[in-house]
């Protein structure tokens, strides 16, 4: 099965809505609850980086009986240093951000410790890309 | 703690989710940052949190997590009330700052996850 969903430049309010429809998606697939929380925390994680820390971009899902595959990928100004970015506690989220509860720098390692395999693609100037995989059973 | 007896003990109004009052409650987590909602894994405590934003909505949902109590007279909007309802949340508004608040939950019993 193949999703999409497009997210907006700058649409905090509905920042998490391809999280809350994957969300159903697994639930009829009857995915154990605890993986399903799993993939949605994460996803929610970037989803939010994609507006907070870029210009918007577009989720694609791809689920077969083993696995999901889901990829986050924006426009955006791209993260400079990845491994500073993964570690807890960095940030750069300007005070708006920050004023809507997030830029504890928390996102990405929570990422990290939710899915099983996650990769981070980054060109400065042009837009990131996360790449994340959850088993499924 | 009964959630009745939750929302009596911190004078707060119920918002959404009425039906659920008699609905028991033991652990409680409480922070303003969204992330750090996030990073509970399989525990659902009620959250205490001063952010009132429809993202607080929102994490909630991604993070099974159903019972929201707004400290410092923060109010839900509308809009956040109606998310709620879709995901049958309760939703209770407390005037007590979020120290006061904690100290009257954990008083009488509720427990941290860490
Ligand atoms: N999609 C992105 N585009 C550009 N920079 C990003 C992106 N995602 C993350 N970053 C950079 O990496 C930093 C760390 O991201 P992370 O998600 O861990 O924390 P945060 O978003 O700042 O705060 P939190 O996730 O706790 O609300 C961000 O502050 C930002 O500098
Ligand atoms: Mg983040």
């Amino acid at each position: 099965m193949h999703l999409e969903y497009t997210i907006v430049e700058g649409d905090f309010v509905n920042a998490g809505s391809a999280s809350s429809s994957i969300k159903k998606t697994l639930k009829q697939l009857n995915v154990n609850p605890s993986i399903v929380k799993r993939v949605v925390v994460a996803l929610y994680e970037a989803e939010v980086n994609a507006i907070a820390h870029a210009y918007g971009g577009k989720v694609t899902a791809d689920i077969d009986a083993g696995t999901i595959l889901l990829r986050v990928i924006d426009r955006g100004p791209g993260i400079p240093d990845i491994d500073w970015a993964m570690q807890e506690g960095n940030s750069t989220a300007s005070p708006e951000v920050r004023d809507m509860g997030f830029g504890a720098g928390m996102g990405l390692p929570n990422i990290k410790k939710n899915v099983d395999r996650l990769n981070v693609q980054s060109t400065v100037g042009v837009g990131t890309t996360v790449e994340m995989e959850v088993n499924l059973a | 703690m009964k959630l009745t007896e939750i929302a009596e003990l911190l004078n707060a109004r119920v918002v959404c989710g009425q039906e659920r009052l008699e609905e028991e409650q033991d652990i409680a987590f409480a922070s303003d940052l969204m992330s750090d909602i996030l990073t509970l894994g399989d525990n659902f405590p009620m959250i205490v949190t001063g952010l009132c934003t429809m993202q607080t909505i929102r994490t909630c949902e991604m993070g099974n997590l159903d019972i929201i109590v707004f400290v410092r007279k923060k109010k839900a909007t509308p809009e956040m009330v109606e998310l709620a309802e879709e995901n049958d949340m309760v939703l209770m508004e407390c005037d007590f700052s979020m120290f006061k608040a904690c100290g009257l939950l954990w008083e009488a019993g509720l427990k941290p996850i860490y």
